[in-house]
């Protein structure tokens, strides 16, 4: 259940979101891209060495510096303030790379049945990908999927694995629009 | 090909064997196990080698041994403890078999023609020194001889319990390869002990959880074939499958059968939420069963297909609930601590089997259809995913072993509780489905 503490801040960022809607490529695009400035301009941080914008357009950098996933307490699909710290970055890197569309996997730890760890994990995902929206992203970039207990990512059997594997996962991909 | 020769029905044929008239003796009752919570001994069960072509012959004795004492309800009398008779249908010497202990005996034979076999067999209560029941012949192609080594075993067990028998059936599973992280999947079909393995799926796409359908020719499973969960039907015979869902939008998993093939009960989610649906097998029409904020999901259809029993967890946690197939409000059948998952309805329709996590252990067990008398068959790390032997006395579920290198086993055990024993597999497997009794 996502409980919108700041409505004012999401309405915002909404209509921040509408404005990037006719975004141009970042891919190439220079330092001073306007929609960044308007987010805040942290964005950009710590990458100005590199020149051009591309080295951040990449699923490896949304992976690794961005963040990809989030951790979610047993049995609770609620996002938790560290989650939700690492959405509201994966939410800004979508709103600048227009490009790409992503995949939220939901995932669940190995104790539970099968059936009720696909429904558990789907909440998971659609925890993220609610609050992925109402930080801005377009609805129609954002689908969500669980794979249960299918796919943890560490395969211990005590808590320290498990609570790895208590996640979701928002996996980018360039759609190919080029815009 | 392999495939063919099994989905092909066999030819069985079912005659009485012309044996001379015997007289009818007067005795107290005939020869019979009772099945009960309370420890029984086992029945001793001379078995010696059975006539006919020797080789055939050894093969479907072992096999109709390994039946019946695989029950844990019948002990084989060892070999050579009395002089079995020199050909089939020969005079019996009950003096002996009752001095070497034996309760029961099988005398058959089983000859060989080209392609085809034929198996004749009776059953002797050895105390009351006569038949019990009719001598009967099997005839089957050669490569299904197993098949008429279990129906042989299905008759002496039906004629001995009084229970329906379940040994020529199959279990449609879940095979599992590789590490847990990057674990590869495929369903395959058995029969009931793990033999005439064949391969349903190929290891391309994850796939979860089959189920048979009542008349053993279909399964219906989840396949992330899509990239997303969505449900198949598989026909076993042309090994060919089609997807029912394919809604981009909505998941849709953890399917199975309506007793009569017409429906398929389902999870479908829809924007984080799970809810169980109704599709018509054959139109793909669907509607919503059972619709909640919360998590319903693991359906499973009443034996007359009136009701259904799932899981949800409206009350905070999973429980267990029936709800009747044109909907109205589920009712709670769950009330013990811990969780309840994957419930499954009896074919008898007096039990429901289930998942139960009290902590961190995992358990097998069973309820009456009501919640009552609820009853613990089984503890380990994790035990799951129950399923039904045809005659509604044995489990079959899946147990894995804690660790990165845990693998699952599939087990089974009877609903006394008693004979716990792991199936006898050279590889990981999941998701057991029992399917019905062949014909």
């Amino acid at each position: 259940m996502i409980v919108w503490k700041k409505p004012t801040a999401a309405a915002l960022l909404l209509t921040l979101a509408a404005c990037a809607q006719p975004a141009p490529p970042v891919v190439q695009a220079p330092v001073v891209d306007p929609y960044a400035n308007a987010a805040g301009g942290a964005l950009y941080q710590g990458d100005l060495a590199g020149g051009v914008l591309g080295a951040q357009a990449t699923a490896e950098y949304f992976n690794n510096s961005v963040g990809n996933t989030v951790l979610f307490p047993a049995n609770q699909t609620a996002l938790t303030t560290e989650a939700r710290g690492i959405l509201a970055r994966q939410a800004e890197w979508l709103k600048t790379h227009t490009n790409f569309s992503a995949v939220v996997q939901g995932h669940a730890e190995e104790t539970g049945t099968r059936e009720y760890n696909l429904a558990l994990g789907a909440r998971r995902a659609s925890a993220v990908q609610e609050y992925l929206i109402a930080q801005g992203v377009g609805s129609d970039r954002i689908r969500t999927l669980s794979f249960g207990k299918e796919r943890p990512r560490e395969v211990c059997s005590d808590e320290a694995c498990y609570a790895n594997n208590r996640r979701a996962v928002t996996v980018v991909s360039a759609t190919g629009a080029g815009s | 090909m392999m495939l063919r020769t099994l989905t092909v029905t066999l030819s069985m044929a079912l005659a009485a064997v012309a044996v001379p008239a015997l007289p009818a003796l007067a005795q107290d009752g005939p020869l019979k196990i009772e099945i009960t919570d309370g420890v029984t001994e086992p029945m001793a069960i001379a078995i010696p080698a059975f006539h006919g072509d020797a080789e055939v012959a050894q093969r479907v004795r072992d096999v109709v041994a390994a039946d019946l004492t695989g029950t844990g309800l019948f002990r084989e009398i060892a070999a050579g403890a009395a002089a079995a008779p020199g050909s089939f249908g020969e005079a019996i010497a009950y003096e002996d078999w009752r001095a070497a202990s034996a309760q029961a005996l099988v005398s058959a034979e089983v000859t060989q023609s080209g392609d085809a076999i034929s198996v004749k067999f009776r059953l002797y209560d050895v105390f009351a020194g006569q038949p019990q029941g009719d001598g009967m012949q099997f005839d089957a192609r050669a490569t299904d001889w197993r098949r008429a080594a279990h129906k042989i075993a299905d008759q002496i067990y039906a004629r001995l319990t009084g229970e329906q028998p379940y040994f020529d059936s199959r279990v449609a599973f879940v095979q599992e390869i590789g590490p847990k992280d990057a674990r590869i999947k495929r369903i395959g079909v058995m029969d009931y002990d793990g033999q005439n393995i064949l391969w349903m799926t190929d290891s391309a796409s994850l796939v979860l959880a089959p189920q048979f359908s009542r008349d053993g020719r279909r399964l219906v499973y989840t396949s992330f074939d899509s990239g997303f969960p969505q449900i198949r039907v598989l026909d076993i015979a042309t090994v060919s499958s089609r997807p029912l869902t394919q809604d981009a939008n909505s998941m849709a998993f953890s399917p199975r059968f309506s007793p009569d093939g017409r429906w398929i009960v389902y999870s479908r989610e829809q924007g984080g939420n799970t809810d169980i649906w109704l599709m018509d097998a054959a139109s793909g029409a669907q509607r919503p069963l059972v619709q909640s904020p919360s998590i319903d999901t693991a359906p499973s259809f009443s034996p007359d297909g009136q009701r259904i029993v799932f899981e949800s967890d409206r009350s905070g946690n999973p429980q267990l609930y029936v709800v009747g197939v044109n909907g109205g409000e589920p009712t709670r059948i769950s009330f013990g601590d811990g969780r309840y998952g994957s419930p499954a309805w009896s074919p008898k329709g007096d039990l429901i089997a289930f998942t139960k996590q009290v902590g961190d252990r995992f358990h097998i067990a069973t309820m009456r259809t009501d919640g009552s008398a609820e009853k613990t068959l089984t503890e380990s790390f994790l035990d799951e995913s129950p399923t039904w032997a045809p005659n509604g006395r044995v489990v079959m579920f899946t147990r894995v072993a804690p660790g990165g290198n845990g693998q699952p086993k599939l087990h089974s055990v009877d609903i006394t509780g008693r004979n716990m024993r792991p199936l006898s597999l050279d590889f990981a497997a999941s998701d057991p489905s029992w399917g019905p009794l062949m014909p």
